[in-house]
């Protein structure tokens, strides 16, 4: 599908018409939505601005995922793990190490994103199913190690370990608010670097890899360091997810979750948004969450209604919800939330033309 | 002979398990020709491109390109068009082994080429896919990339612009924006033919650039062929069956059959040949 334009809306330059935000309503656009985000902690209460710092840091993991997995085409299903990674990395890093969060942070993605080249070695001989399978790997070595080794640094069987609050000079974290507005710039960056990447050679790159590996490798992409240089993004993006989870939640460790479990989450939430689009993972991440949320709210006033059976409609919802909505999506509409935001700004464009 | 070998492809031999692809195989390709490769289906027209490109390893033999311009840090040079800077720089050749080298190397080294079915990345826009291809000729890093403006921005702009001029070229300028997955088949042949020429290639290998195409669009396609030969020096290796085409624009033919070469000469005399007529031609009347 072509993009359509609106007629008289011409360029200049070519560096006019690769800019992302092209009119200056564009600027405005993008600038009220990132007031409005950044006064919710003014406004919302704990519940709802909790709710949005999980949303943002998830963002920032489905967006490595979306880097590996849509436009790189390397199913993983050890995103999870490496946010643990980048969890532990920061917390240690700050309890020994005596960093500030703000030094841990990057740091943290690195380690990550290091672990995660280790595990992306398997990309070159293996792909697809197999390839899902080799990542199913980390998934599963990652917290054993956690759990069952350094015992006295990763918090052994007891499974967690406390994460520090961040504070930078007299500004400490320690409430939510603030903590959601910490996770907010950190998305901000990462979805300018994403949205970069994606539309620049490295991006291209990637693309070629997904769409045609044998062309990619004909027409000089070494398909090997690309396939890891995804590895190494997705990871580094988890890593620093897995950080900002692991201050905000004041502790990091398995019990904290990082479980299979998230991952094929993670997987679900960019089918739901769109898998190869920027604009996806925000959209399955929300979508999911609410879903989430919306699937304990159900579930707990069908609890008071039916006492007998509470335990069981408690817990049952969320991966009823989650599973339905991910068969819906691959049946109804297999390129997401995303794409469906495409049709309807197209339709706008053709209006009064469009059915 | 005047004109210096560009490729020469010395007894090449290839087998899959116990079966024999191609034998002994040898020929070369003079800079600045256009060379075809015919034969029935099966004779292993496309191992043997497959093998130039690196894709195949054959157990014998070896693929020797012979590079016309020095490359010493490869680095696109602003408006130079490419026969210019071939002229620039005439003179200094190395020789590469490319049956040893694997195939990005093989791209980077100025040997571009088709497919027989197209092997687009069909997620991308017209222009994304000749944008893919100047990969080789981009020096931004991926934090360069990530970080865009500034340097990835401006390298970006000077590389759409050699792109916007193929796309001029090859009239696919109404279809620059377009997902390349829901294009014709006709339209899609010829932005994979602009797809190889943004690598600004020295030797372009075509694997059957106008099969299934009507009349129509054959000639098209090939006065793009003829025009990327003549206007922009390409040496081009052809793969096609429509024999009146290949006689009409390729300089010299190699026929295999069954894997072995058992003509290799002018159209004319290929023509006339009672092997090749055996094989493949057949009678006329």
């Amino acid at each position: 599908m072509a993009i359509l334009r609106p007629a008289g809306d011409f360029d200049r330059s070519y560096e006019q018409d690769m800019a992302l935000l092209r009119r200056p309503w564009h600027y405005w656009l993008v600038g009220f939505t990132l007031l409005a985000a950044f006064c919710l902690p003014l406004w919302g209460n704990a519940y709802l601005i909790s709710t949005a710092n999980q949303i943002a840091y998830t963002t920032i993991a489905v967006q490595g995922l979306n880097i590996l997995t849509g436009y790189t085409g390397q199913i993983s299903l050890g995103q999870a793990a490496f946010m643990l990674v980048g969890g532990y990395a920061s917390a240690l890093l700050m309890i020994h190490a005596g960093l500030s969060f703000f030094s841990a942070l990057p740091v943290a993605g690195l380690v990550a994103g290091v672990v995660g080249l280790l595990f992306g070695l398997t990309s070159l001989r293996v792909k697809g199913f197999y390839l899902a399978i080799a990542t199913l790997a980390a998934q599963f070595i990652i917290p054993w190690v956690s759990r069952h080794t350094f015992k006295e640094f990763l918090g052994g069987t007891h499974g967690a370990i406390e994460a520090p609050v961040p504070q930078i000079g007299g500004l400490i974290f320690n409430e939510v608010g603030r903590f959601f507005t910490l996770s907010l710039i950190v998305l901000l960056i990462t979805t300018v670097l994403v949205f970069n990447i994606s539309r620049t050679r490295l991006g291209r790159a990637f693309i070629s890899v997904r769409d045609n590996d044998l062309a990619a490798e004909l027409l000089g992409v070494n398909l090997f360091t690309y396939k890891l240089r995804a590895f190494f993004i997705a990871a580094l993006l988890a890593g620093v997810a897995g950080a900002l989870k692991a201050h905000s939640q004041r502790g990091v460790g398995t019990e904290f979750g990082y479980s299979l479990n998230d991952s094929i989450i993670f997987l679900g939430m960019l089918v739901i948004g769109g898998l190869g689009t920027n604009l996806g993972p925000f959209l399955g991440v929300a979508f999911v969450i609410l879903l989430e949320d919306f699937a304990d709210l159900l579930g707990g006033i069908l609890a008071t209604a039916f006492p007998e059976l509470a335990p069981q409609l408690l817990t049952s919802f969320r991966p009823i919800f989650f599973g339905m909505a991910v068969m819906f999506f691959l049946i109804f509409e297999p390129r997401g939330l995303a794409h469906r935001w495409q049709l309807l700004k197209a339709a706008w464009r053709l209006r009064p033309f469009t059915r | 002979m005047t004109s210096e070998n560009i490729l020469q492809v010395e007894r090449i031999s290839l087998s899959f398990g116990g079966t024999t692809v191609l034998d002994q195989v040898q020929f070369d390709v003079r800079a600045g020709e256009i060379r075809a490769l015919i034969g029935p289906n099966g004779a292993g027209k496309t191992s043997m491109l497959n093998c130039i490109s690196g894709f195949y390893r054959p157990q014998q033999g070896k693929a020797l390109f012979l590079d016309k311009v020095e490359r010493a840090n490869s680095g696109f040079r602003r408006g130079a068009n490419p026969a210019a800077r071939s002229a620039l720089t005439a003179g200094k050749r190395r020789v590469h082994d490319i049956t040893r080298t694997p195939p990005h190397r093989v791209a980077q080294l100025g040997i571009a080429r088709t497919f027989q079915n197209i092997a687009l990345y069909t997620g991308l826009s017209t222009l994304d896919n000749l944008m893919a291809a100047r990969h080789i000729h981009m020096r931004q890093s991926a934090l360069f990339s990530a970080l865009y403006w500034g340097l990835a921005q401006k390298e970006e702009a000077r590389h759409r612009a050699v792109v916007e001029e193929l796309i001029d070229f090859l009239e696919i300028a109404h279809i620059r924006k377009a997902v390349v997955g829901a294009l014709p088949y006709g339209l899609r042949k010829r932005v994979e033919l602009g797809r190889a020429l943004a690598l600004e290639p020295q030797l372009l290998l075509l694997d059957e650039p106008m099969a299934g195409m009507n009349a129509e669009e054959k000639e098209d396609m090939a006065r793009f062929i003829l025009d990327i030969h003549e206007r922009r020096g390409i040496t081009i290796v052809l793969i096609e069956h429509d024999m009146t085409l290949v006689m009409d624009i390729a300089d010299r033919i190699v026929v295999l059959d069954f894997g072995t070469k058992i003509a290799d000469d002018t159209p004319d005399a290929i023509k006339n040949n009672p092997e090749v007529i055996r094989a493949y031609l057949g009678q006329a009347g």
